[in-house]
């Protein structure tokens, strides 16, 4: 039977009499554990080498090395390695969570304190040193239209040059235009900052605004277009191109012009994906600090209008407040980065059920 | 309804390579014909070059002459899309539109063409999915995926789709290769309604499924690989399955060759 499937091998593996095989018990791994962190904390405290973080980490690799050396015993090679294989994933699985665990409950501690209803209705207007209130609000109005503007100025034509690329593109343009996407991928903020102050702010504005350069939130949402246009266009391009060839063939077979194919079948067929590129183009727009400070300028008090004067936006509120002298700039910080986060949470998860597969994904 | 497709000499390229050579040959309206033959024969390309599908390949081309009714489908002021909904085609694999619900797939032709008004885009998708053996068995989810459907009820939903937009050729690249006996019988007998009205060209590597549903039968093959594809016979299905005029056909019908 098998004979022929192996027999480039000298002898074909013995068949094993039974299919059954000796296992571990099931309390096996926990005792090893257990045993595994009581042995790692005589060592590292008997010789007292080290703390806490020691003993865990002597305790992971002791487990291992007893996992392994008990499943080899009993249950044989392959179980053996497979167990080990088993828990170094869990553990990269742990050591990827710890950090953005800790992110989330430092910034939920710490940002806590000033959680108030002042902090989400007043700016840090004609706030002093010794004034314990103060908010945010002006930061939060910047963040929402510059990264609003950016996102709009964004979106149409990241999503028209992808679909460029991959349905119409052909040859050396089409080339040229993914190799400098590429490119500016790569851009630093602080350059797409410098890049929209110099040709904006310093040529542009003073167009609009009689012939004095002038900070504005547009400028941020200049800037912050820069940075977004390469993550949507790569990921919608990716995701188009996932799109499967037949139901492109299927649309066309209908007599189906190709422009209305991309429309109607091609994009609503990749739209998760592409909203996800969004969200994540949006995340790493709505945290950018050093072009809102180049061309926006930062401010105290509320601005709404994007298109005149100095805005603020939540970062830089952040990176201000993080370098405020007063007492009370820290805890407005740590408020201000929770509110970004929870802002830049909500607005995924909004997109998310926006965009699942409506009525059809039930 | 039904038209008269014609070929004159039709030589298909991928680039630079020759995948069919001068085709000849005419399928009556209201007919079936199956075009049968080993697998890189050309087949398909041929299939696909009748209604224009071939030339979406990045460096496909078509020469020669291929005629609906005498237009012939490859002059220059001819559009495709025109083209298209005259010539519909049915997929090897069933392929619904994932983000529609089977009715919406069904109108998808029309709808995408233009068409809005409720109670004709409702009218087309009952008449298509009747003509398709499919309304009693999703009348009661219209609203559900398509691609929630079996795959043999897959099929039939593009069948369907392809039908309700009423085209005059209905093009089937191997539609029951990935489907069950049951399915398949059902898309037979579905050839055999349909064949009232349209004009059908099936591609098949399943013989009996080409002695059974097809009127005419086209043979095609290949010297050896990577020679262009040509066409050894065409006749009478029942005269190529029982006495065909060429040594070739009749090796490879009874399974001497490829």
């Amino acid at each position: 039977m098998t004979t022929t499937a192996t027999s480039h091998r000298t002898r074909p593996p013995a068949q094993p009499d039974s299919l059954r095989a000796k296992r571990l018990p099931w309390y096996a791994a926990p005792a090893i554990a257990v045993a595994a962190l009581a042995l790692s904390a005589v060592l590292v405290y008997g010789t007292s080498i080290g703390g806490p973080v020691l003993v865990v980490v002597l305790g992971a690799i002791l487990y291992l090395v007893g996992l392994f050396a008990a499943a080899n015993a009993v249950e044989g090679r392959r179980s053996a390695r497979n167990r080990t294989w088993s828990a170094l994933i869990h553990s990269a699985f742990v050591l990827a969570v710890l950090p953005l665990v800790s992110v989330v409950w430092t910034l939920v501690s710490k940002g806590a304190d000033r959680l108030d209803v002042n902090f989400f209705q007043t700016s840090m207007n004609n706030i002093g040193a010794r004034d314990a209130n103060g908010g945010a609000y002006h930061a939060i109005v910047g963040t929402l239209e510059q990264v609003g503007i950016a996102t709009l100025i964004t979106v149409p034509l990241g999503v028209l040059c992808a679909i460029y690329i991959v349905e119409y593109g052909r040859g050396k343009f089409a080339f040229a235009i993914r190799f400098f996407v590429d490119v500016m991928t790569g851009i630093p903020s602080i350059v797409s900052g410098l890049f929209v102050l110099a040709f904006w702010v310093l040529i542009v504005s003073p167009w609009f605004n009689d012939g004095r350069p002038s900070f504005s939130g547009f400028a941020a949402a200049l800037a912050l277009s820069v940075l977004m246009l390469p993550t949507i266009v790569r990921s919608t391009e990716e995701m188009l191109r996932l799109v499967p060839a037949p139901l492109r063939e299927g649309a066309y077979a209908l007599g189906v012009p190709k422009w209305k194919t991309i429309l109607r079948v091609v994009l609503p067929t990749a739209l998760p994906g592409i909203v996800t590129g969004v969200m994540l183009a949006i995340a790493r727009a709505a945290g950018e600090t050093a072009p809102v400070l180049l061309v926006a300028g930062g401010g105290a008090a509320i601005n709404t209008n994007p298109f005149e004067n100095n805005q603020s936006s939540l970062s830089l509120f952040v990176y201000q407040q993080a370098g405020d002298a007063s007492k009370y700039a820290p805890a407005r910080a740590w408020t201000a980065a929770l509110t970004l986060v929870a802002l830049v949470l909500i607005l995924t998860i909004a997109a998310k059920l926006l965009a699942r597969r409506n009525r059809l994904s039930r | 309804m039904a038209k008269r497709v014609s070929a004159s000499n039709v030589t298909a390229y991928y680039g630079g390579f020759k995948a069919i050579e001068n085709i000849n040959l005419t399928v009556e309206p209201k007919t079936v014909t199956a075009l049968i033959g080993p697998s890189g024969c050309g087949k398909s390309t041929f299939l696909r070059s009748i209604n224009r599908m071939h030339e979406v390949l990045p460096g496909a081309r078509v020469e020669g002459s291929l005629t609906i009714d005498d237009q012939d489908i490859y002059d220059r002021d001819v559009d495709v899309t025109a083209v298209r909904r005259t010539i519909g085609m049915v997929f090897q694999r069933p392929n619904p539109f994932p983000t529609m619900s089977i009715f919406e797939n069904v109108v998808a032709g029309l709808k995408l063409n233009g068409v809005r008004k409720k109670s004709i885009l409702e009218d087309a998708a009952e008449k298509a999915l009747r003509a398709a053996n499919l309304w009693g068995e999703v009348k009661d989810r219209l609203g559900k995926p398509g691609a929630g459907l079996s795959g043999g009820q897959q099929q039939r939903l593009c069948i369907a789709r392809t039908i309700a937009v009423e085209p005059q050729v209905v093009l089937m690249d191997e539609p029951c290769s990935a489907l069950d006996p049951i399915s398949t019988l059902a898309i037979e007998d579905l050839m055999f309604q349909l064949k009232d009205k349209f004009t059908i060209i099936i591609v098949t590597h399943n013989m009996q499924q080409a002695a059974r549903v097809s009127d005419r039968t086209a043979f095609f093959s290949i010297e050896k690989t990577g020679d262009p594809g040509r066409l050894i016979e065409y006749d009478n299905t029942q005269k190529i399955f029982s006495n065909p005029s060429v040594k070739k056909t009749e090796d490879y019908i009874t399974g001497r060759f490829g």
